[in-house]
């Protein structure tokens, strides 16, 4: 199929469509409205269902409920509404009910603004919600792997029970691109043997994150926990660039890896031996592999935006290895090549006389 | 090879739509592309501009800090960016609506009576499309037939009853630029 | 013999974690015996609350899931927009449905979702311990309003059948009580009206049923009983406050 220019936040919504998604449930906010729009006008013209819910915290256990009966069911928001939702998100997790979200992060905390920001990772790495659990965390860098992860992310979801979080930025949501859209799906015609579809000739099922008894939710979080440590130690995604002979190391994901890329472009340009390493997964960390590059590296240089938050995943890969440097913009503000040249140029000055001393 | 694109000016000038059509052509010349809006409260009313960056490869950065060409719609784009074009770069902007003259001098500064010609085609808001044309001139990014093909496949439909005229104030812009 | 009353099929044999005296055993026998006469118990899933009926899902023999505190309503919207040939229905408290979870089920009705809500309404909230709810009665001391409900500190109760009547979206909105044999047949008549609606795509379906909560109450079951028809009657006028014309007299 030829390519065609999309907008990210348009091109995640044809995805999903594309990818079986049979229920819709969100509320508008920037930068992920057009999402919202897109299947608005989609899914009714498919036979699907759109509903656009009173808040997101209605929108996710509107989620949560049409996936209890085995649909493919998605919702999208940014930063503000994704705190909102993580009520539900521990939910679903509890109860291991398998669905997608769409985050495409803004400037917080609090109201923040609209513009681009990552400062998302460790709320959806870390704390999407109460209790012990990780969704399957995508961070696409993109609008073409945005729509191929997407297209992946209901199976991911379902094969695993389990939450798949799309996490993008207002840049990527935004911005348009060249996109080949993968084929139409077939929606799926066989429900799950857990959803509830009403319990003619079998006996009743019950979806539920209820556990009253101590040893009985000790039990159910084992369980979860064995999947997460499978999960981790199977699902570990990453891309890499430039790192077969490199010295250094820039580690960034979703936008910043791109605008990474074109200063490391730069960098080898200007004869300074360096590569890009760029988590798909944000959770599962793609911990193996980083480590594995990490022997032949005199430094490690972190680009987010935000305070630094990926950057303590890294450390933990690296441990006191080589120096491992951090470069953060906050607040909608996108760090530019040439800012990430200039830290290169003084990670590699400061390890150089590191290596001689 | 890459070149940074920003077109710029108020809302409803059209300058986003002159971006994404750059960027249909350039996609249907077989290049890489990638065009971002700005998307804040200043869609409404305040200005609005879009990076477009085109190249052989896929496009790394979708955002540049000193672009290489500026087609500036507006006076508060002149003034934004022309501090910001990058040395040798190029801005295309609107003498009709831009009446002070650029100052930097490391820059191709070209100014067309874009608002003026427009109005030669029936309506001022074809200034942007006078104004890509001059610059497609003068950088070929992607031809102007490509330019036309796009205009043609991706007009909104609602200014589908338009399409000769912005071919036409596409085809005055380049003469401009050349000139 | 003739059989004139058994459990309904649709209730499990079980003791349930009920108080002694609890308004909620009378409700789900009222409920399992409508959704069994209507003959639609393969094709009805249950939303439990969180609240005293957390545990439903033990107790009705159908599909069931637990909601978030207060989010039945979206749940069940989300159900019942993927699976419009099944009934939904909730099982909500007072905390859970009038106060947490207002604006779902306040939108749930605005939107007219073919969903049914029973409401058990006792005037406190009983898991955790008594304390006030939006339904309290002005005066009422709980854990949390010692010395009595003021509506100068604690506002007014809400009267959410009488609120939501006025919506085109509701079909069916009433108030019933079991405190009583008679009440509680006109409460099981409301109830099954609730589903009717929603089998007959009119529209939301809301029944508020008082029940009795002897233990947070701090009475006897007989006294609390007495405590329905002398403090929540006078407060919460009993009554069919919306009839969709197509369900009839």
């Amino acid at each position: 199929m030829a390519r065609e220019l999309w907008k990210g936040n348009e091109a995640l919504a044809e995805a999903a469509v594309r990818a079986g998604a049979e229920a819709f449930f969100g509320y508008p906010i920037t930068p992920q409205t057009e999402l919202l729009e897109y299947m608005a006008r989609r899914m009714p013209e498919l036979g699907r269902t759109f509903l656009q819910a009173e808040s997101e915290i209605a929108a996710i256990h509107m989620v949560y409920g049409a996936a209890c009966a085995g649909v493919r069911a998605l919702s999208s928001s940014s930063s503000p509404g994704i705190s909102l939702m993580q009520e539900g998100l521990s939910y679903l997790a509890g109860s291991e009910v398998p669905c997608v979200l769409v985050d495409i992060m803004r400037g917080g905390p609090g109201l923040g603004n609209i513009q681009p920001s990552q400062s998302d990772y460790f709320q959806l790495t870390r704390s999407a919600g109460h209790g012990d659990f990780h969704p399957l965390v995508l961070a696409p860098s993109t609008v073409q792997e945005a729509v191929d992860l997407m297209y992946a992310s209901f199976d991911l979801a379902f094969g695993w029970r389990t939450l798949v979080i799309l996490a993008g930025d207002g840049t990527l949501g935004q911005m348009m691109e060249p996109v080949e859209m993968p084929p139409m799906r077939a929606l799926a015609v066989e429900r799950p043997d857990w959803a509830l579809t009403g319990a003619a000739g079998r006996s009743p099922r019950v979806i539920s994150s209820l556990y009253l008894d101590a040893a009985e939710l000790e039990q159910s979080n084992l369980r979860l926990q064995a999947k997460l440590q499978q999960m981790a130690a199977t699902q570990q995604r990453w891309e890499s660039f430039c790192v077969e002979d490199a010295d250094y190391l820039v580690v960034a994901f979703g936008t910043v890896a791109r605008i990474a890329q074109s200063a490391v472009r730069a960098a080898r340009r200007a004869g300074i031996r360096v590569g890009l390493f760029r988590p798909v997964t944000l959770w599962p960390y793609p911990r193996q592999p980083l480590d594995a590059i990490c022997p032949q590296l005199r430094g490690v240089l972190v680009v987010e935006m935000n305070g630094g938050q990926m950057v303590e995943d890294v450390r933990c890969v690296v441990r006191e290895r080589v120096p491992v440097r951090f470069l953060g913009h906050l607040g909608g503000v996108i760090p530019m090549p040439d800012e990430i040249e200039a830290e290169l140029a003084q990670l590699v000055s400061l390890s150089g006389r590191a290596a001689f001393s | 090879m890459e070149t940074s694109i920003v077109v710029s000016g108020f809302g409803g000038q059209g300058a986003l739509l002159a971006g994404q059509l750059l960027a249909h052509a350039a996609l249907a010349s077989g290049l890489e592309v990638t065009w971002i809006p700005s998307y804040g409260p200043e869609m409404r009313g305040g200005t609005a501009h879009c990076t477009v960056v085109v190249g052989d490869e896929p496009i790394g950065a979708p955002l540049v800090r000193h672009p290489e060409c500026v087609v500036a719609l507006n006076l508060p784009s002149v003034d934004k960016y022309e501090p910001l074009v990058a040395a040798g770069g190029l801005l295309v902007y609107d003498s009709t609506l831009v009446q002070r003259p650029v100052e930097r001098v490391d820059l191709c500064a070209v100014a067309v009576p874009a608002s003026e010609v427009a109005q030669r085609f029936g309506s001022p808001r074809l200034a942007n499309l006078v104004l890509l044309g001059a610059l497609l001139a003068l950088r070929p990014v992607v031809t102007l037939e490509a330019m036309g093909a796009a205009l043609r496949d991706h007009l909104p439909e609602r200014h589908a009853d338009l399409l000769q005229n912005n071919l036409e104030a596409l085809h005055a812009g380049a003469a401009l630029g050349k000139g | 013999m003739e059989t004139i009353y058994r459990r309904p099929a649709l209730l499990a044999d079980l003791p349930t974690h009920y108080c002694p005296g609890c308004g909620h055993g009378t409700v789900h026998r009222l409920v399992a015996e409508t959704i069994e006469g209507l003959g639609i118990g393969s094709r009805t899933i249950c939303v439990a609350p969180v609240g005293c009926a957390v545990l439903a899902y033990k107790y009705f023999v159908l599909d069931c899931c637990v909601a978030a505190h207060g989010r039945a309503p979206a749940m069940a919207t989300g159900l019942k927009r993927v699976l419009p040939d099944r009934v939904i229905f909730t099982y909500q408290g007072d905390g859970d449905l009038a106060s947490i979870g207002g604006n779902e089920i306040l939108h749930a009705a605005l939107r007219g979702e073919p969903i049914t809500i029973i409401f058990v309404n006792n005037g406190v909230y009983g898991m955790t311990g008594g304390q006030m709810a939006p339904t309290t009665p002005l005066g009422m001391r709980t854990t949390s309003s010692p010395l009595g409900r003021d509506s100068q500190q604690q506002g007014y109760p809400i009267h959410l059948p009488e609120l939501l009547a006025a919506l085109p979206g509701v079909a069916y909105a009433a108030r019933r009580s079991t405190h009583s044999v008679a009440e509680i047949r006109r409460a099981r008549q409301a109830i099954q009206r609730a589903f009717t609606v929603q089998l007959r795509g009119l529209g939301l379906g809301i029944v508020e049923l008082l029940g009795a909560c002897p233990t947070n109450w701090q009475v006897t079951p007989v006294e609390a009983l007495e405590f329905i028809e002398q403090v929540m009657l006078p407060v919460y006028p009993l009554g069919e406050f919306k009839v969709a014309a197509e369900l009839g007299a």
